[in-house]
């Protein structure tokens, strides 16, 4: 594609005015770099995640003894359990919003295009769903399955996920439905399944982009928050979410146990917010 | 507005329903009973258990028997708590859950709404801004973070008010609790505030309304606050859900003797009745308010009702 093609395009313009946006462009930077970090950072650490080091319980972060965010009461190095809880933060972040990507974008595709009763039914589901605090649906799900099973855990938190990403594509699927090029392939003679998947879909990728990128902070919250009440990640693995429950109950004697993980799950969250929002003005500047 | 009420009414016993047989359901197929403790019991005591709580009997007869019993307002015993029913577990706790998410909803109305509309009208001033970040702050930061954030500073290292714990009717003890619950909320009702007064000011009633000659002021309270606050109104649904989850959170957090625990408690004891109880009583409460927050949606704009 020549550059003066692409600067053109929708894209090619978007990625442009999200380049101008410091905020996006710096949380883009810095969730690049705790990725990285996540990934290296505990290969770098002479501990591991569930070691025990016996000769510093408990103690302050400092450089001499390769410690750099402390230990806990068990003497285990915070450092590579932080990274250790980002790993799971971000896998969650980026596998359940696939999973509530997949399922919402069906679901909402489907009801706007049906229409009538099916539309009626499909969304009605949506939302008695919706009135119900996710966390029951959650809970429930934890109950029936072995808790600590990192992959139910991903299943449930998208399963929870994709009300709202249900709801927008719909609302998208109801205007695409009545342009003039699903008009030409039903004249053409291509049937639903083909109109849905290869000409609705494909034209609801800004908005779901826009979304996903949102619902990532908010998945990632859920696993933290359910892994702070002791039903998701269970020890010796860590979590954000546990390495701060277990920093809140000692903050008195050892603040670093909860300032560290904390750090790091606001430093994400704030960001991919960040970037969300600045996707989303860049896609739909009429929205600022 | 009568019918669209009793329209809504309706629809309320259904949803529970299928709230509860689904989640009775869902429960009670999962592998794993409430008496597979570490140490296997006798057969004969684990039956004689069984049947003491009803347990040994055919699926839709449990079910029956629950939800005739929830009729006349038993929950069941709970089975790992002895001697005590759900019943009286979620009377115990419910009066502290009920007060701490009423205060915060009402702070965050209270907090949220001028904020918003502050920041709507000096939009891109330094104001704005200042609102603006905040809120994205309070909405991207969670609960559980800010909470033993705010013990420590306020609890800790200024000791102004109790780090934890609870006393009747003390409100020192309530304060750091309503405000952790409360932030995000503040956070998202100021965020929908700023979005749809932005929006209701540029309409062409308000225009009239100025070109008439009306002063600023009542411009806006007359004029542009009802239409702007809709939705905020609409928000008060989802936002009680909201702060049902955020409040078993913050009641871990700070130690409060609400019913959140007992729902984590629960969960992680295989606990049937006890997550159940909680279940219906969180599902009533949500259900409720958003039966309140649509039906005030509807009296404050009639078009809703006609639909």
């Amino acid at each position: 594609m020549s550059k003066s093609g692409f600067a053109g395009t929708l894209w090619g313009k978007a990625l442009k005015r999200l380049a101008r946006d410091k905020a996006a462009m710096i949380s883009a930077g810095l969730i690049a770099f705790i990725a990285v970090l996540a990934v290296v950072g505990p290969a770098l650490s002479p501990y591991t995640y569930d070691g025990l080091d016996w000769e510093q319980i408990a103690t302050a972060p400092q450089f001499t003894n390769g410690h750099w965010l402390g230990t806990d009461r068990l003497g285990r190095d915070l450092f590579v359990r932080t990274l250790h809880g980002v790993r799971i933060s971000l896998a969650i972040g980026i596998l359940a919003t696939l999973v509530s990507l997949f399922i919402g974008v069906a679901w909402g595709a489907i009801a706007g295009y049906a229409g009538g009763r099916t539309d009626e039914l499909m969304m009605r589901t949506v939302d008695v769903l919706y009135t119900l605090p996710y966390i029951f649906i959650v809970i429930i799900l934890t109950t029936i399955f072995a808790r600590g099973n990192i992959y139910v855990l991903f299943f449930a938190i998208g399963a929870v996920g994709w009300l709202t990403m249900a709801r927008i594509v719909r609302g998208q699927t109801l205007t695409l439905k009545r342009r003039e090029f699903v008009e030409a392939a039903v004249v053409a003679g291509v049937g639903p399944t083909g109109i849905v998947s290869r000409h609705i879909v494909p034209n609801l990728i800004g908005p779901v982009v826009v979304y996903a990128t949102l619902t990532i902070p908010q998945l990632i919250l859920y696993e933290s928050f359910l892994s702070f009440l002791g039903l998701g990640v269970q020890e010796p693995q860590a979590s954000l979410g546990s390495l701060i429950n277990l920093g809140a109950r000692e903050m008195e004697s050892a603040p670093w146990m909860l300032l560290g993980p904390a750090g790091f799950l606001v430093v994400l969250l704030v960001c991919f917010n960040f970037l969300g929002d600045g996707l989303r003005d860049a896609l739909d500047p009429h929205e600022r | 507005m009568l019918a669209y009420a009793i329209r809504r009414i309706a629809i309320l016993v259904p949803t529970l329903l299928v709230i509860i047989t689904l989640s009775f359901l869902i429960i009670r197929l999962a592998p794993g009973g409430p008496f597979d403790e570490e140490q296997a019991l006798p057969p004969a005591i684990k039956a004689n258990l069984e049947a003491a709580y009803g347990l040994d009997a055919p699926l839709a007869k449990q079910y029956f028997r629950y939800v005739v019993g929830l009729l006349h307002g038993d929950f069941g015993p709970s089975f790992k708590f002895r001697d005590v029913s759900v019943g009286e577990l979620i009377a115990q706790g419910l009066p502290v859950s009920l007060g701490l998410g009423a205060c915060a909803i009402l702070l965050a109305i209270l907090v949220g709404v001028p904020c918003g509309a502050m920041a709507a009208l000096r939009q891109n001033g330094a104001v704005d801004h200042a609102i603006r970040s905040v809120a994205m702050l309070g909405i991207a930061l969670p609960s559980f973070v800010v909470g033993p954030l705010l013990a420590l500073v306020f609890g800790l290292y200024l000791g102004w008010l109790p780090v934890a714990g609870w006393v009747s009717g003390d409100a020192r003890y309530m304060l750091l609790p309503v405000i952790t619950l409360a932030l995000p909320v503040i956070a998202y009702v100021a965020r929908l505030t700023r979005a749809s007064f932005l929006e209701v000011m540029r309409s062409n009633h308000i225009r009239t309304a100025r070109a008439k000659g009306i002063g600023e002021l009542r411009v806006i309270s007359r004029h542009a606050l009802r239409p702007a606050l809709m939705p905020v109104v609409s928000y008060l649904g989802p936002a009680t859900a909201f702060v049902v989850t955020g409040s078993l959170v913050v009641e871990s957090v700070f130690g409060l003797p609400g019913t959140g625990r007992y729902l984590v408690q629960g969960a992680i004891n295989r606990d049937y009745t006890l997550v159940m109880g909680m279940i219906v009583v969180y599902g009533v409460i949500t259900l409720l308010c958003n039966l309140v927050a649509d039906l005030l949606y509807s009296w404050l704009d009639p078009r809703v009702r006609h639909e």
